[in-house]
């Protein structure tokens, strides 16, 4: 029986972040800082990226993490945080969206 | 983000303690609160219901724009004693959303057999507590009926500020715990804040009924403490 009261050393990606960053990696924190409509996962949600495309969590069903890899990249390059936003494909500029036709932004920036 | 907040972050997280981060989206700066501490001018009030509610957000305040993450603690429920009422309260309280442990020493009612997909652990208190303490997400309650394993438990709720804590037994019962929990050092407001008779007065019939009554007093009892804290804002 899985004690869900604690952390989950292996998958809690705040703690793999950390971990990360304790093995000398650079690693991207990506986080849904605003949702409407219905999205997948809850404002709050972690995605943490390293340098090589490594990923822990989720900020969506799996609809938009390949984008927001892909830009933790370049915010891993640049210290510049940035606000990624994705809503159904058709309205936004991104060639990915959300399927279930919600919006999300999320906030990317460097650890460290 | 700083690393040195993230290790904080997650040390708060670890131990079962509410934080709350507010990153700044205008440079990245970010600065951690931990619960009790609080945050002077409108962001404070922001921060105040975050820890209330645990709902995370975005807030415009003067000063920009903020993220204030709420990361709080899985409130759960631990029954000592592995009861009848507990077989019908560990399903329905994890479908409530508060995940169950169950510590009864006597290791013939606390079996796998009877307490499927339950935490389980047929150790006394003592031991369990010392190795995973109580805090104010927990809720406790003592439903053995035997004051050996019982009043340790209660007495330990007390002191760490379980969010609730409950004791089955009649008034008279009740009576004579409340005389020997004094006799451990248990003070007058810390003896009023115990549920007994346990659980919300519904005429309960039967173990799975009483259940019913002790899971909607947790409920009551967690949602409370948000309905404590909002009332402590407004008279501050």
């Amino acid at each position: 029986m899985q004690d869900i009261t604690h952390l989950d050393e292996a998958r809690d990606p705040l703690l793999i972040a950390e971990r990360w960053r304790h093995d000398g990696k650079a690693v991207a924190v990506a986080t849904v800082v605003e949702t409407w409509g219905s999205a997948p996962r809850p404002t709050g949600s972690h995605l943490v990226i390293d340098a090589d495309g490594n990923f822990h969590g989720s900020v969506s069903g799996g609809c938009v993490e390949g984008a927001v890899i892909s830009e933790a990249a370049e915010v891993i390059e640049t210290g510049q945080p940035r606000m990624l936003e994705f809503g159904v494909a058709d309205e936004t500029a991104w060639r990915v969206g959300l399927s279930c036709g919600g919006r999300i932004r999320v906030y990317v920036e460097r650890l460290g | 983000m700083d690393p040195h907040l993230l290790e904080q972050l997650n040390g708060e997280r670890r131990a079962r303690r509410a934080a709350v981060l507010v990153t700044d989206l205008s440079d990245g700066a970010a600065r951690l609160i931990r619960e009790g501490e609080t945050v002077s001018g409108p962001l404070g009030e922001v921060v105040a219901r975050a820890f209330r509610t645990g709902n995370s957000g975005l807030t415009e305040a003067e000063e920009g724009s903020f993220f204030i993450n709420a990361h709080l603690p899985q409130p759960r429920l631990m029954l000592i004693g592995a009861v009848h009422i507990s077989q019908a309260l560990a399903p329905m309280a994890r479908v409530a959303g508060y995940p169950v442990e169950i510590v009864d020493p006597r290791t013939a009612f606390a079996t796998e057999d009877r307490f499927p997909d339950v935490l389980l652990d047929p150790r006394w208190p003592e031991e369990v507590l010392a190795e995973r303490p109580l805090d104010a997400y927990t809720a406790l309650a003592a439903v053995t009926h035997d004051p050996k394993i019982d009043d340790f438990a209660v007495k330990a709720a007390l002191d760490s500020g379980c969010f609730y804590v409950g004791a089955l037994g009649s008034r008279k019962t009740h009576a004579a715990r409340v005389d020997r929990l004094k006799n451990i050092g248990a003070t007058a407001d810390q003896l009023d804040r115990i549920a007994a008779p346990i659980g919300l007065d519904i005429g309960a019939a039967n173990p799975a009924e009483i259940a019913v009554a002790v899971l909607a007093q947790v409920i009551a009892a967690f949602r409370a403490r948000s309905n404590a804290a909002k009332a402590g804002e407004k008279t501050a």
